[in-house]
């Protein structure tokens, strides 16, 4: 069922060849946020308004639609979304990460490797990395131009000093092609290390900030840290319930009232995927003085090994 | 065997379904209009013009019946159609001492040229609740006052046929030198933040823009604060003005002015004081506020942040958020306000489980620190252990 009363894409022609300008602008300086006109879309500022309207600005006939958030195809916002290119566009989707040839996501990449024929679109919602330092556009723009990320650093300084590690779990400053400061939306700093030297292009959009910012293809991606801190990703001492994956993002879920938890991949296509292929986890949860024990004891030690 | 959440989009289904329940009420109750909503709550209809930023009374009122009567819901669903609309032209400045009045008051003045008309207002009510009301299916007195409202619909009699002028009491202060002239306007092509995002600093004209379109609340209360010494501005509502005015364009193909059609609007200059500097005397300066229909409360408010907003123009020192143009601006939409704030209902799992591991990790460090500090002599006594 295609919508007739809209145009391919729901915005107009000409709305998307500014988009695309910007777009071009954005890769030609990787980690730059250009400043667009954003439009109101019919879907609600904060729910992917950017994202959306980067993904209308240059899906095609022959494209192949993926949408996920928090990793998985099927939270309503994904639904939603998918939904809205497959009536305004008749586009294909598909839930297959390999499949695809746009991918639009809220908070993750995908476990496996992009290729050159992907291009990842990202819904931000702040794309200031320094709006937590300093609110004023007016001075971080001016903060940018200057490459004054001192800010930042002494930030994240403070932070080992006070607690003994940096506390930014998820959108985690990077540095992009060494020059630009760049927000990588609220992905968990598990995903950083995927940003770098990817074969796909990145595009992101912030609608309701009216910026646009990309990293193109094998562009080096350098999350912030120190010689003696320096950066890692969370790690977990349980496996996938349901597919076995110890390399995988988990989620976990509160399964009884005596707390329990379930280790399951947020990417629900990779799992998928897996169990298809024949994997198979331990199907159990695990009980919430496990869950605390095994994670501080790794938490201790990995904060040990860095100092 | 423990199977993952599926269904999403059979949920939404069902809430759509829901919700169109929950939008029809009783069905044993007649449905409302959109006819009744434009004609009879027309003060919601202007506001939801006025932060929609679309002119049309009908698809107004048809937004308000589809949002159930919540208004910052009808303003959104207005703002994702009007964004679908090409944009044919930019229109001459409206001319409002050209304009068939429905009220018109001053503060400033007991007299004034043209005139002191009261019109419709709610001011002088009481606020007693009119149990009358109460009375359904009952055929209310039909109001037989004659206002413009009935005429401008009359063919090819626009407002401009028809309307005397009536001057503005702020161009009559500024002929005698009291009140500051606007700046006139350079040859720069207005900036039009419907097609660009605004940056900052932004001129006065981007600042109207934005506030025309924002929030009435947060209007509401960034005005109040100016008026409670939050950045003294000392006003004086120097005139209100409510009526139809035309609205004229001149196209490149003709040459000439045409008329296009009547808007309704509620216009607001406000008077302050100004002390004057180095280059200038003291004098009055001013502040605009304008909205659709009987938007006065929003115009009154507009007209005050605009004041303020021109701190940096006037000299003046920036002691209060209302002269924030960057806070001012950047969080009146209650579009994007609204949509941000509601995001936070979107799953945040993957960002959660992130927090978790961290705040695990810390309050383990913590526990760790507190352990060797309990092992020094002298040290106050062991802090519970949480984590056991």
């Amino acid at each position: 069922m295609i919508e007739q009363h809209y145009n391919f894409a729901f915005l107009d022609e000409r709305t998307k060849k500014r988009i695309r300008r910007a777009l071009l602008k954005a890769v030609a300086v990787p980690g730059y946020q250009v400043p667009f006109g954003s439009r109101e879309m019919p879907f609600a500022y904060g729910w992917g308004t950017g994202g959306v309207q980067i993904t209308a600005s240059i899906i095609g006939q022959s494209d192949v639609l993926k949408v996920i958030d928090q990793g998985a195809d099927d939270t309503t916002n994904a639904v939603n979304i998918r939904r809205f290119f497959e009536r305004t566009t008749g586009v294909a989707s598909t839930e297959k990460t390999r499949e695809a040839t746009l991918i639009q996501t809220r908070h993750r990449i995908p476990e496996v490797a992009l290729t050159e024929a992907q291009i990842l679109v990202y819904q931000v919602p702040m794309p200031e990395p320094l709006a937590r330092l300093e609110p004023r556009r007016r001075e971080t723009i001016k903060m940018h131009a200057l490459s004054e990320y001192g800010l930042m650093h002494v930030r994240l300084y403070e932070d080992i000093a006070q607690l003994g590690a940096i506390s930014r779990a998820y959108d985690y400053p990077v540095l992009v092609n060494e020059r630009y400061l760049m927000s990588p939306s609220p992905i968990p700093k598990f995903d950083n290390p995927k940003m770098h030297m990817n074969p796909a292009l990145q595009l992101f959009g912030a609608g309701r900030e009216k910026r646009l910012y990309a990293v193109p293809p094998y562009t080096p991606v350098r999350s912030l840290d120190f010689e003696d801190h320096p950066f890692e990703v969370q790690k977990w001492e349980h496996a996938c319930a349901l597919c076995g994956a110890t390399e995988s993002y988990l989620d976990e879920m509160i399964v009884d009232d005596q707390g329990s938890r379930l280790f399951v991949c947020s990417d629900s296509n990779y799992c998928e995927e897996r169990r298809d292929a024949g994997h198979v986890g331990t199907q159990l949860a695990v009980t919430l003085s496990s869950v605390l024990t095994h994670q501080s004891d790794c938490g201790i030690a990995s904060e040990r090994g860095a100092a | 065997m423990y199977v993952a959440v599926k269904g999403g989009a059979a949920a939404i289904e069902s809430s759509w379904r829901l919700l169109e329940a929950q939008r029809r009420g009783s069905g044993s109750i007649a449905a409302l209009s959109v006819s009744q909503i434009r004609e009879q709550l027309s003060l919601a209809v202007d506001r939801v013009m006025s932060e929609g930023s679309l002119f049309d009374p009908e698809l107004a009122a048809l937004a308000i019946k589809q949002a159930s009567g919540d208004l910052l819901e009808a303003i959104f669903l207005l703002r994702a159609y009007r964004t679908t609309l090409p944009r044919l032209g930019y229109a001459l400045p409206l001319d409002t001492a050209r304009i068939a009045l429905l009220r018109r008051i001053s503060a400033a003045f007991k007299e004034v040229p043209g005139g002191q008309v009261l019109g419709a207002t709610y001011d002088y009510t009481q606020r007693l609740l009119d149990f009358a009301l109460l009375a359904e299916d009952s055929l209310e007195t039909q109001a037989t006052v004659s206002t413009p409202a009935a005429q401008p619909s009359a063919g090819q009699s626009g407002v401009s046929d028809r309307a005397p002028t009536v001057p503005r009491i702020n161009d009559l202060l500024a002929n005698e030198g009291l009140l500051e002239t606007p700046l006139p306007a350079d040859d720069a092509p207005r900036a039009d933040l419907t097609r660009e995002p605004l940056m900052f600093p932004a001129d006065r004209a981007l600042r109207l823009q934005s506030l025309a379109r924002a929030d009435e609340g947060w209007l509401l209360g960034m005005g109040y604060s100016t008026q409670r010494g939050y950045a003294n501005s000392h006003p004086f509502a120097g005139e209100i003005r409510r009526g139809f005015v035309s609205v004229e364009m001149l196209p490149d193909e003709l040459g000439f002015v045409i008329d296009i059609g009547d808007l309704e609007v509620t216009e607001c200059q406000m008077i302050n004081q100004f002390n004057g500097n180095r280059e200038l005397p003291p004098q009055f300066t001013q502040g605009y506020g304008l909205a659709f229909g009987g938007g006065e409360r929003k115009a009154m408010a507009m007209a005050l942040v605009d004041r303020a907003l021109r701190a940096d123009e006037l000299g003046e020192p920036h002691v209060a958020p209302a002269q924030d143009e960057e806070f001012v601006l950047s969080h009146g939409d209650n579009v994007e306000a609204s949509g941000f704030v509601q995001h936070l209902k979107l799953p945040h799992y993957v960002d959660f489980q992130a927090e978790l591991e961290l705040v695990r990790k810390l309050r383990a460090h913590h526990a760790e620190a507190a352990l060797s500090q309990a092992d020094k002599p002298g040290a106050p006594s062991q802090p519970t252990q949480e984590l056991a």
